[in-house]
């Protein structure tokens, strides 16, 4: 998500490191290419500025320029920088003393409340908490119906009283029901509002007292512009935001928002949005992305996303498999599907330390889409041809391309790939040590890429 | 309410906020040459930096930013420079209405976007433009993905009094688009407004549907879409470039829409689209009454913008 980012910050660093020495002006320059990058990744002007100026203080000291790796102590000054401008945080919604603990969503039209109250939802679950939600929307028309359907499908249960007019009532309500049927967490949606619409700024005030709520988080779009820290800033002053949720973060958007928000409003970032299902919103690190910003990769996010989806059972299994010589191409199926249920592989590959690299080396490598043909043509297999891939001959190999909606080359060119991983596997499961690791690295290379050729 | 007057006071905040500085900047400029600084060959660094400055902060980009500069770039007075940054803007956001050739009937105009931009309201008001013009709308609720989305529209629609052609939710978009486009044959109706789907652009499927709906509708009428408006929210950044660039490529957008321009983000961004992908501007949003969206003009934008300045 901070791909373009990354990328700019890597290169005026690239030039940087091919320095030996460092000067005053060649720091001068890096500076104005950083500058650049932040202001196209929609940093504030002013916290831009700021950061530049700080920066520029500590990396032309003499100290700094005179050391033996200068280069390596100014990336350091700017991750520090970076990190600065996150705030301290933990990520997520730590358990409050209330019970139940009221959450208000606050935020402009169209910034993903009502998704984010559902997400939140499922995530508090996952946390094994018992979250109640309830709509206060009673402005954008069909807004109840929308939370009401998108809880429902997930499992999370939703309040919706028959007053239909009356904000506060709503939501009172709904604290009411948690206090006497145990739920613990009271999450309650509100309508979209501008920051300087005064008659809907003093609801949400109202809101806040009447319910003694503890948590306000405030919604905002990973895509917004320089305007971020003024409505931020507005909703903090008039309520006092406890933390931030940033949405839409599987797209492109460079994300500058969330620094500047951060850091002119410090409010810590509490989670992230990263699509459109309900289990697509994660707690949110700074020190992960930092070193995500800074191509460093981000190991301990994939560890735990890993965790998530394959069980230790199915690991130690595939283990075994990978091991012995007994791979067939329905293990190459499980496999897949396994790196299917980690999400969008190209997200996957921004969390391996230099991998961003690689895959900007060979984009073509990573299409997804290659991964659901793949899939397609496995499928289109027999269970014995899966188990023994020698018995596909000529005329199979016509039937599996006519199933799967691919051609004859297309099924030639994965069994060529299956023997070949086959091969490598042998030798990794035959190697051992310092060795092992390097074909594996090897085999990672290949073998993500390998659906795809 | 005349529309300039409408336009201007759903702008006014912006207009504060942006122009009032430059307003000031301007002003110190020329109190600075009065008081017998003398007259210099060019804008002084420091007037132009503080001009990046105000631009950047509207979203303009630093592309757009710098080819403003460039042309305020050699203006000694503080009117000139202004007028300057003025006209260049005027021309980057000034454009050729659409040939009008044979007028299709009906007309079938797409509402495309990334999610929470404003499109289900924006389809809303455009029937309302349309009844206004004494058009008679159908409105297709193409987005079958979005809980309640069909109902937020359905509301819409019985608001403005337009026909409504919906289907269940997780039908196929194309279909309701090929149904509605024949409601509206069938009717006599003059323009289909087919709400879509918010997508990220980035989601390679999710564009591929919209190609769907392109192909469906161009089999339903000849030429369809006629017409198809990409709706922005004001407080994109540079993602907004994006945004237009990848809709344009995948859907062929043939129009902007700028929504929430009431609040104090500027939607600068459109300056950046027009000027790399020639993209026109065709209404913005300035309020959240049913008619406060407004046909868009260069001219008057940009004359709204800088009233209060002069």
């Amino acid at each position: 998500m901070f791909g373009s980012l990354t990328e700019r910050l890597k290169s005026v660093f690239d030039s940087v490191r091919r320095e030996t020495r460092l000067t005053p002006e060649s720091v001068e320059l890096a500076l104005r290419e950083i500058r650049m990058a932040l202001l196209e990744a929609d940093v504030n002007f002013k916290v831009v500025r700021a950061f530049i100026d700080r920066v520029r203080d500590r990396a032309v000291e003499k100290a700094v320029l005179e050391s033996l790796t200068p280069t390596q102590q100014v990336i350091a000054i700017v991750r520090d920088e970076l990190r600065g401008l996150l705030g301290e945080g933990t990520g997520g919604l730590p358990v409050g003393s209330d019970r139940p603990q009221v959450v208000l969503l606050l935020g402009l039209q169209g910034a993903g409340k009502t998704t984010t109250t559902v997400k939140l939802a499922r995530w508090l679950q996952g946390q094994g908490r018992h979250p109640l939600v309830v709509s206060t929307d009673v402005r954008r028309p069909a807004a109840i119906e929308q939370l009401s359907v998108l809880a429902g499908d997930v499992g999370v249960r939703v309040h919706d009283p028959d007053t239909r007019s009356d904000v506060v009532g709503r939501a009172e309500s709904a604290v009411t029901l948690a206090r006497s049927t145990g739920f613990d967490v009271v999450l309650v949606d509100t309508a979209g509002r501008l920051h300087i619409d005064e008659g809907l700024m003093d609801e949400l005030e109202r809101l806040k007292e009447s319910l003694f709520a503890s948590d306000l988080l405030y919604v905002a779009d990973a895509m917004t512009g320089q305007d971020a820290i003024r409505s931020a800033g507005e909703f903090n002053r008039r309520l006092g935001v406890t933390g931030i949720v940033l949405t839409k973060m599987d797209g492109d958007a460079r994300g500058g928002a969330a620094l500047s928000v951060a850091s002119v409003v410090g409010v810590p970032i509490a989670f992230v949005g990263e699509g459109e299902r309900a289990e697509d919103l994660q707690p949110f690190y700074p020190d992960r992305l930092v070193s995500r910003m800074l191509g460093m990769g981000d190991v301990l996010s994939l560890v735990e996303k890993a965790e998530q989806v394959v069980s230790r059972d199915e690991a130690s299994r595939l283990e075994r498999k990978l091991r012995g010589n007994d791979f067939t191409l329905q293990d190459m199926r499980d496999q897949l599907m396994t790196v299917k249920r980690l999400g969008p592989l190209d997200r996957l590959v921004d969390l391996i330390p230099g991998m961003g690299q690689m895959a900007s080396g060979l984009p073509d490598n990573f299409d997804p889409r290659a991964v659901i043909q793949t899939l397609a043509i496995i499928d289109s297999m027999t269970k014995g041809e899966r188990l023994q891939y020698k018995l596909i001959n000529g005329s199979r190999r016509r039937r599996i391309a006519l199933g799967s909606g691919t051609t004859v080359q297309d099924v030639n060119r994965l069994l060529k790939q299956f023997v070949e991983m086959r091969r490598l596997l042998r030798s990794v499961g035959a190697a051992s040590g310092q060795k092992k690791k390097r074909r594996a690295r090897g085999h990672m290379r290949h073998g993500l890429g390998f659906p795809m050729g | 309410m005349s529309l300039v007057d409408r336009l201007r006071r759903g702008l006014r905040r912006t207009t504060d906020q942006l122009f009032g500085r430059l307003d000031t900047l301007t002003s110190e400029r020329r109190r600075s040459l009065d008081s017998g600084g003398g007259p210099e060959a060019t804008a002084s660094i420091d007037t132009l930096e503080a001009l990046e400055e105000i631009l950047i902060e509207a979203d303009l980009g630093v592309v757009a930013t710098n080819r403003l500069i460039d042309a305020a770039r050699g203006h000694v007075d503080g009117r000139d420079l202004l007028a300057s940054v003025k006209g260049e803007l005027c021309r980057l956001l000034d454009f050729r209405p659409m040939p009008s050739g044979s007028v299709p009937c009906p007309k079938v105009v797409l509402v495309v976007g990334v999610n929470g931009t404003g499109k289900t309201t924006t389809v809303g008001r455009l029937a309302r433009l349309a009844i206004q013009e004494g058009q008679r709308p159908v409105i297709c609720a193409a987005d079958t993905f979005r809980a309640a989305a069909v109902e937020q529209l359905r509301v819409w629609a019985q608001h403005v009094d337009a026909e409504f052609v919906s289907a269940r939710a997780g039908a196929d978009p194309a279909a309701v688009v090929f149904d509605a486009i024949t409601c509206g044959k069938a009717r006599q109706c003059d323009i289909v407004l087919v709400d879509t789907a918010g997508r990220l652009h980035t989601q390679v499927n999710l564009m591929g549907e919209l190609d769907k709906i392109r192909r469906v509708a161009g089999r339903a009428i000849s030429g369809a879409p006629h017409e198809t408006l990409l709706v922005l929210d004001a407080t994109v950044g540079q993602n907004g470039l994006h945004q237009a660039r990848k809709f344009l490529e995948s859907s062929g957008v043939t129009g902007i829409v700028l929504t929430k321009l009431d609040g104090t983000a500027k939607g600068g961004i459109v300056a950046a689209i027009t000027a790399d992908l020639g993209l026109p501007i065709r209404y913005i949003g300035v309020g959240e009454q049913l008619d406060d969206l407004l046909p868009f003009s260069a001219t008057d934008y940009v004359d709204a913008l800088f009233r209060s300045s002069w």
